[in-house]
């Protein structure tokens, strides 16, 4: 579970436990886990990045695959674990094995889950923001599309310029606010020329980010959703 | 060229209050982004042309003193003489001393962001040569006496308006304000110094290894006649620009005006090799050759030496969003957006510009357009890695990561400090000020959490 989710959204974290049982996965979330430790990783703080990528190792140990419901955090581990390993003999194989079965959500559930029936319902229109890392470190971008797509009553719009970054960046939002604000004012534009209902991504960062941004901008309509939270609807 | 980046977060802010600059930056996407996509889908393999040419690029690096000897033979062998530079300075001093060798009073320029580098404009100024930039936005520049923004559009954030008003000051001429007017007005004004400069100088796009030749990719002309006209041509650049034969180049040739504006070819491509011939009907009586080192070669061998691939496409900055927020001056240096947010800290100082490598969202956009694929953003976390480990950082961003990296490490401790922020938090719901948060909430509500974190709630949905 990322971090995000358990202190703002546990609903997304909950959402993505529904879809993983509906396609039929016995799912455990390991109480002790923590960070993934991509602030420090991208801080350059390597060593604790280090530290933590062990401890994720281990806890998901006897895991035969690690889901995230984030494609920065997915990223983290499948892209950067390796790359932080990559001079360390010992722990290197280790670390690759938990990379080579971590993947993000959506791309979890088109590859290995056959769903057919999601048991999320969503009658209007969507549109699509494509998160950073999980677009150009995972190659998200088809995945979500194909399984909103299998929601009778959604209906995707796609924005202009879906993939340019909504300027969350992590702790670059607080340490250039400013800038980040601006990027996140060009998102909120490109959102509302869709007139969509919600705006939906995978990664909470980006979520807040621009949530914060289209109330501030007096928009108190437009919903901001985790796609796991449109695909696994309401709970029974 | 001084370097400001100290400055980047003021410059930033003032950059996102311009409107004219906001004006002007919102015609990338349509000037430079979508041009690109278009030209790329011309080939039939960006993919694996890019793959090529990172490989040429890397092969020219893993070998570059083979292949500067390789060039300083054959430049020779043509004609021209080349100079080995160390720093900017010694480039100054060896291009002043060409000048004063060769009698030279006046100096017409094309665009060279290598002697942006050394700021030599203003050293041969103050040794007395008048020196005249012949590219119109650099040109421009001078005239305004401001640096370039972006090192493929130099005046990109500048409109017509101010432009026709600089002319008319600057030129005593009546106010133009059609576009090709004005175009016309700065070609009759430049002309006749090509005609009666004594010394022209040019950067150099590729050296290649195999014929001592400097290739140069232009779209106005005035690099071309600034090379051939004067009876001396001297050619600056990086010592990395080298690249083993023509068929490489020719390989380059098919990226960099693609990355750079979208155009399949520039205008003019000139492969200068050597001085005037027996029998040719233009091209200097004196060529030489500057290479110039100023912290490249440092590079070599090290994590940072796919940087020295650059081909100066200008690809990055393009499609950076923040670079798209506030252009190019906030950065401070010669070189604006990613590939900058890497250069300068390592040629102009890491203690000078500890924001830029910051400054990054980590997005990748840079890296996914990059014609020699240089892993910017893992080069901005290398940097921020050495800028924590040199103490360059604010004590409490290095108090707050080592609190945090402490309580990550303990699942409890964490567990807890997530259960207390979520709650506060909440509590904290609906103001527009939070202390830690200022940088946020100037921009932006704080989302409100739903209340217990996602560990308390699985606990009770789970107990053990």
């Amino acid at each position: 579970m990322t971090c995000l989710v358990d202190l703002m959204r546990p609903r997304i974290g909950f959402a993505a436990l529904r879809l993983l049982e509906t396609a039929g996965c016995r799912v455990v979330v390991p109480d002790a886990q923590t960070c993934c430790g991509q602030p420090g990783y991208n801080a350059g703080e390597f060593d604790s990045a280090r530290a933590l990528a062990l401890k994720l190792a281990d806890e998901f140990a006897d895991c035969e695959y690690v889901v995230v419901p984030s494609g920065s955090c997915a990223g983290m581990i499948r892209v950067h674990y390796p790359t932080l390993f990559a001079h360390d003999a010992i722990h290197r194989e280790r670390v690759a094995q938990l990379a080579a079965r971590t993947y993000e959500l959506t791309d979890f559930l088109v590859r290995f889950a056959n769903v057919t029936a999601l048991p999320g319902r969503f009658e209007g229109t969507l549109t699509y923001h494509d998160a950073c890392s999980g677009l150009r470190e995972l190659g998200i971008q088809r995945q979500p599309r194909a399984l909103l797509a299998k929601l009778p009553g959604a209906k995707l719009v796609e924005m202009p310029d879906a993939t340019t970054c909504c300027g969350f960046g992590g702790t670059f939002s607080n340490k250039y606010g400013e800038i980040s604000s601006a990027m996140a004012g060009r998102k909120c534009a490109a959102i509302g020329q869709t007139g969509a209902d919600a705006v939906v991504a995978g990664d909470l960062g980006c979520l807040l980010n621009i949530e914060g941004r289209l109330r501030r901008l007096g928009d108190d309509n437009t919903k901001v959703l985790h796609v796991a939270e449109v695909l696994a609807g309401e709970p029974e | 060229m001084q370097i400001t980046s100290a400055e980047f977060k003021r410059k930033a802010s003032a950059a996102l209050r311009d409107t004219q600059l906001q004006h002007a930056l919102g015609r990338m996407q349509s000037h430079f982004v979508d041009k690109r996509a278009a030209a790329m889908r011309e080939l039939p393999d960006v993919e694996a042309l890019r793959d090529a040419a990172t490989a040429i690029r890397a092969r020219a690096l893993r070998d570059l003193d083979q292949y500067l000897s390789q060039f300083e033979r054959a430049a020779t062998a043509a004609g021209a003489e080349v100079h080995w530079a160390e720093t900017a300075e010694d480039a100054n001093r060896i291009i002043t001393e060409i000048a004063r060798a060769q009698s030279v009073r006046k100096i017409v320029k094309s665009k060279s962001m290598v002697t942006e580098e050394c700021a030599l404009n203003e050293h041969l100024e103050r040794e007395g040569f008048e020196v005249v930039e012949t590219d119109l936005g650099e040109y421009i520049l001078q005239l305004a006496h401001e640096p370039p923004s972006h090192i493929v559009a130099p005046v990109m954030h500048k409109n017509k308006a101010e432009i026709a008003t600089l002319f008319e000051e600057k030129h005593r001429r009546p106010r133009l304000d059609d576009i090709a007017a004005l175009v016309g007005e700065a070609r009759e004004i430049l002309r006749p110094h090509f005609l009666t400069a004594d010394m022209g100088i040019s950067g150099a796009n590729f050296l290649i290894a195999e014929t001592g030749s400097v290739m140069l990719f232009t779209n106005e002309g005035n690099g071309r006649l600034a090379t051939t006209l004067p009876r001396v041509h001297v050619a600056i650049a990086g010592i990395e620009k080298v690249v083993p034969t023509l068929d490489d180049a020719a390989v380059l040739a098919r990226l960099l005006p693609r990355s750079a504006t979208g155009q399949s070819i520039t205008n003019y491509v000139s492969v200068l090799t050597g001085t005037r011939r027996d029998g040719d009907l233009d091209g200097p009586q004196h060529m030489h050759i500057v290479l110039l080192d100023n912290g490249r070669s440092r590079l070599l061998g090290t994590s940072m030496e796919p940087m020295l691939r650059c081909i100066r496409c200008g690809a990055c900055m393009n499609h950076c969003p923040v670079y798209q927020n506030i252009g190019g001056h906030a950065y401070g240096w010669v070189y604006p957006g990613p590939m900058g947010a890497v250069l300068t800290p390592l040629y102009a100082g890491i203690e000078k510009s500890v924001d830029l490598p910051n400054a990054s969202t980590f997005c990748g956009a840079c890296v996914a357009v990059c014609p020699v694929k240089i892993p910017l953003t893992d080069l901005m976390r290398e940097l921020r890695s050495r800028q924590l480990a040199q103490g360059l950082r604010s004590s409490a961003e290095r108090w707050g990561l080592r609190a945090w990296s402490w309580a990550a490490q303990r699942p409890n401790v964490y567990a807890w400090i997530a259960r207390a922020a979520a709650r506060l938090l909440r509590r904290l719901s609906g103001r527009r000020w939070l202390p830690g948060l200022s940088n946020w909430t100037g921009g932006r509500d704080v989302p409100t959490p739903e209340g217990r974190t996602f560990r308390e709630l699985y606990r009770d949905r789970h107990p053990k």
